[in-house]
């Protein structure tokens, strides 16, 4: 009893602390940051949110980000500063799904208005700007926030041809030298995406161009926003910890933020019931796929993955994959393209030996789903495990 | 020789491109179009299961997402020998419907208004003469009052106060090739701000069917997985209220910013600036039935201008050839026959394009051995001179309102307004689709997959229409795995190089003639180029993986 009471005084201690610091850390913010463009309370205004609302998305993503409830004005802090971080945005060997992503999604009322206020310096997608005037904008930016803006990464670096099958700028440089120079004198370095976090696509097998995530390339610490695209929220919710925190949110191993991947989507997923009363959906369109069964069985590989995609969905909540009946693909693991093929077939037979039938004889007794319940978690693991090894070689 | 000017980045598009001219007293001479980067997402194709291609091909681009993922999953089926069934064909076109509804709003007032609207201006404008200005195009105006163009220059006051304007900083503003008078300018600066919100409305609508947006993840080969949706009348519900707030933005936001536009730029719409060589391509999108004929954008060929001569298309005289193109090879080959190895050759001495030689990813795609302009306005043109029913009238009637001529098409303003009025056609026809599908459930067709396995080998093309012109893929399968995949997308055609016989692509052929207002500002280079709605990721993975081997290159 005695010693649960030190528990609970040491943590409350703790957090006590690590508010004061949270605070000392904003007001150092409100000093450095530029001045915001537009005021924050009067925004919430015109775009209808009430201050109560407001302050139920603060409850909201404080406890997104896992912290305790005595940090929601301290987050609805942060929130006011977000527009004031200047950000430059970089594109490489990329798609530009992330910032479409990232313009186009929708959440209802503040993070919205976040989205829409962010300060970027230098976006090639969105800016006025073009050819040398473009490239003054950037050399504007580091030139007045050197150190205090973050470098938001788009894409993988190729590396074969020596950097050339990418040349961007009047003067024609290649990846590596451009994300060295900005990132050198960023805050911190964001990847969004799983091509700059891992390499993605142009780095799938045979890998032609010998594509790298930024992190692998420049030799950086990235925050790696994994997706493709990610969730934007994900992004938010990593810079309003970094204001808080004037660091980076812990990370998993791959330099994903804990707070957003830390769990796995099958965990958390609508159609999990089914999978443990053994519903499968055996082929597109049957009877299960009307009722929304378990598509494991369609190679969902939901079971490998780590993402928040169940909980928060995408474009205004309205969907996500597996909501739209096709598994999930894997896409915040780096390789998934290799790793997790077949996208549409099970995997698991080869790193878990037998797990077919396994499958199909669960059901019949509880113990049954239990030990595939198991089973796949040990799947699970082994992936993983072969995910990290193929990435760090 | 006239001065060299380079634009790199060509910004405000998807991608990285790269545009060389050759000015002599302001004008331009010569043009030289370079895309940047280069993936090889077809080298990652071979040796995968072909149901996973749409997947992976959809990430030649997000801009274009989904439809990549759609002619990829088209082209398979056309291997597989397998049809989806018709509720599947419906819920792809409500996906790649609300796909140009949003796509096309966002190019014309995010990635292109820019080159139109003087931001800078807008702050004098008076806001009861803009509100007037308005309504003379329009009776009842997208968000329009004085109240809210006071807000709309408070903030943008408030902005260039702050001394941070973000993405409008340094830009071109005050160049006198920028026509509309400050009320004009305030009236569409207004409406960009908009459609910011308006675009997610869209993106919405693909997410419904096809589970997020952008890289929706609902089709498979032989149909749709998003059945449970199709089922629900709830989401049916969702997405028809979402099509009607889109499409009451573009009656009364887009179409008339675009007639605004034309009314201050049409001198320059009907000098032909910005209009190049006049042919045009389109493959037919949007099947309307299961007879693989009926298409809402007909499929066709006008050759050189000539409107009254509509040609039929003919798949085998497409090719493809990389004597400017950093590639070995120099013949030109058909889709299903090429060969792709990179050969690098980098800039010259000065850091210029080698115009001579060898310049850009890009291959040059020809048909007939020309080349041809693909998009909006090709598909318009193509079917206006097939005297097409819908379409016919609907040029007509726009250029008799504003008292021009057909030949104002042929320009950048013709390109810019052939996209709005697509936006009205297709817009039109989507509640038709989706009572179509309500109706085949309510007969108690709940089919959206047809049965189907990888064969052993195969062929097979998808040919469609997205929003940024034709788009096709072809796709040949060996042991039941991909052998050999090739794309030939529409920011090929339009940024294509030179080809062997030196002709130039589109996007350097209109540009030729156009004079500059000010040299060191390109504003006239941007405007033509953003109105073929420039998507250069996609462009660049035309390579054939016959080999997986990457040579060694030569850095010069």
């Amino acid at each position: 009893m005695g010693q649960n009471a030190d528990y609970h005084s040491t943590v409350s201690k703790q957090y006590r602390q690590l508010l004061k610091q949270c605070k000392v850390n904003l007001d150092r913010n409100d000093q450095e940051l530029p001045a915001a463009a537009e005021d924050f309370g009067e925004l919430l205004k015109e775009r209808g949110v009430s201050r109560r609302a407001f302050i139920k998305w603060t409850s909201l993503m404080t406890g997104a980000l896992m912290l305790p409830p005595i940090f929601k004005p301290a987050l609805a802090r942060a929130a006011e500063q977000f527009s004031r971080v200047p950000v430059v945005w970089l594109h490489f060997a990329e798609c530009t799904g992330c910032s479409e992503a990232f313009l186009r999604t929708s959440y209802p009322g503040v993070a919205d208005i976040l989205l829409d206020t962010i300060s970027l310096e230098y976006h090639e997608t969105i800016m006025a700007a073009a050819g040398d005037q473009a490239e003054k904008c950037l050399e504007q930016c580091l030139h007045d926030f050197p150190g205090k803006f973050l470098c938001v990464i788009e894409g993988a670096i190729p590396l074969g041809n020596n950097g050339k099958y990418m040349r961007l700028g009047p003067k024609g440089k290649t990846g590596v030298e451009i994300a060295k120079e900005v990132t050198s004198k960023a805050a911190a370095t964001i990847c969004i995406g799983s091509c700059s976090a891992f390499g993605n696509i142009p780095a799938a097998k045979p890998n032609p161009t010998d594509c790298v995530g930024v992190s692998k390339a420049i030799g950086v610490h990235t925050i790696n926003i994994a997706g493709c695209p990610p969730n934007p929220v994900n992004f938010i919710g990593t810079i309003l910890h970094y204001l808080m925190f004037r660091d980076v949110p812990p990370l998993d191993g791959l330099g994903r933020p804990v707070w957003a991947y830390g769990k796995r989507i099958h965990d958390y997923c609508e159609r999990r019931a089914h999978y443990d009363g053994a519903e499968f959906v055996q082929q597109w369109g049957d009877e299960g796929a009307k009722h929304g069964w378990c598509l494991y069985k369609m190679g969902c590989k939901g079971p490998y993955t780590y993402a928040n995609c169940s909980q928060v969905r995408f474009n205004d909540g309205i969907s996500w994959p597996i909501m739209a009946g096709h598994g999930c693909i894997g896409c915040t693991e780096p390789g998934f393209w290799d790793t997790m093929a077949p996208l549409e077939k099970q995997i698991h037979e080869d790193t878990f030996g037998g797990g077919q039938a396994t499958i199909d004889t669960i059901g019949t007794t509880l113990l049954g789903v239990t030990a595939a319940g198991i089973a796949v978690h040990a799947a699970a693991t082994a992936c993983r495990h072969r995910d990290n090894k193929s990435e760090t070689k | 020789m006239g001065k060299r000017i380079i634009i790199d980045p060509i910004t405000r598009i998807e991608g990285h491109l790269r545009i060389e001219v050759e000015v002599e007293n302001n004008v331009i001479k010569d043009a030289w179009s370079s895309i940047t980067l280069w993936r090889g997402i077809e080298t990652i194709l071979k040796g995968r299961d072909p149901r996973d291609a749409g997947l992976i091909v959809q990430r030649f681009c997000g801009v274009c997402t989904y439809v990549h993922y759609e002619a990829s999953i088209m082209a398979c089926e056309d291997a597989f020998k397998v049809k989806p069934p018709p509720n599947a064909r419906i819920i792809r076109n409500l996906i790649g419907g609300a796909q140009y509804l949003y796509d096309h709003v966002m190019h014309f007032y995010h990635l292109h208004g820019l080159d139109w609207v003087d931001i800078v201006s807008a702050l004098s404008a008076d806001p009861k003469k803009a509100v007037d200005l308005a309504r003379s195009v329009n009776p009842d105006p997208y968000n329009c009052s004085e109240t809210q163009y006071k807000a709309v220059q408070q903030r943008l006051t408030k902005f260039v106060k702050s001394g941070r304007i973000g993405p409008f900083a340094n830009a071109y503003w005050g160049n006198p090739s920028y026509k509309l008078p400050p009320e004009a300018n305030l009236v569409v600066l207004s409406h960009y701000l908009d459609a910011l919100q308006v675009s997610k409305i869209g993106a919405q609508m693909m997410a419904i069917f096809g589970g997020k947006n952008p890289h929706p993840q609902t089709l498979v080969v032989g149909g749709v997985t998003s059945v449970m949706d199709a089922l629900d009348a709830s989401r049916i519900g969702a997405y028809l209220y979402r099509l009607k707030e889109l499409r009451d933005f573009v009656d009364r936001a887009y179409i008339p910013d675009v007639l605004i536009a034309a009314k201050y730029y049409k001198d320059e719409g009907l000098a032909g600036v910005g209009g190049g060589a006049k042919s045009f391509l389109s493959y037919g999108g949007f099947p309307l039935d299961e007879s693989d004929g009926a298409m809402l954008f007909p499929r066709g060929i006008v050759k050189a201008g000539n409107l009254a001569k509509p040609l039929k298309l003919d798949e085998a005289k497409i090719t493809e050839e990389a004597t400017h193109s950093w590639y070995k090879g120099s013949e030109p080959q058909h889709p299903f026959k090429g060969t792709t190895d990179p050969e690098y050759t980098g800039y010259d001495a000065t850091g210029n394009l080698k115009g001579n030689e060898k310049y850009s990813w890009c291959k040059a795609p020809r048909y007939d051995g020309q080349p041809y302009e693909v998009g909006p306005l090709a598909r318009l043109v193509v079917a206006y001179a097939q005297g097409h029913k819908e379409i016919k009238p609907l040029i007509d009637n726009t250029l008799k309102a504003t008292g021009l001529p057909a030949t104002v098409l042929f320009s950048t303003l013709g390109r810019t307004a052939a996209r709005a009025l697509e936006t009205v056609y297709v817009g039109n026809h989507i509640e038709g689709w989706v009572n179509e599908l309500v109706a085949n459930i309510k007969k108690g067709d709940t089919r959206t997959w047809t049965k189907c396995d990888v064969p052993k080998s195969g062929e097979g093309r998808g040919m469609t229409e997205p929003p940024r012109g034709a788009l096709g893929h072809w796709v040949r399968i060996e042991n039941s795995v991909i052998a050999n995949y090739q794309a030939v997308v529409p920011s090929t055609w339009n940024c294509s190089p030179r080809d062997k016989a030196g002709r130039r692509g589109p996007y350097e052929e209109s540009l030729i003639g156009t004079r500059l207002a000010k040299v060191d500002q390109p504003l006239e280079i941007l405007r033509t180029i953003h109105s073929f709605d420039p998507c250069m990721a996609c462009a660049v993975h035309i390579i054939d993986p016959q080999t997986n081997e990457i040579k060694k290159y030569k850095i010069l």
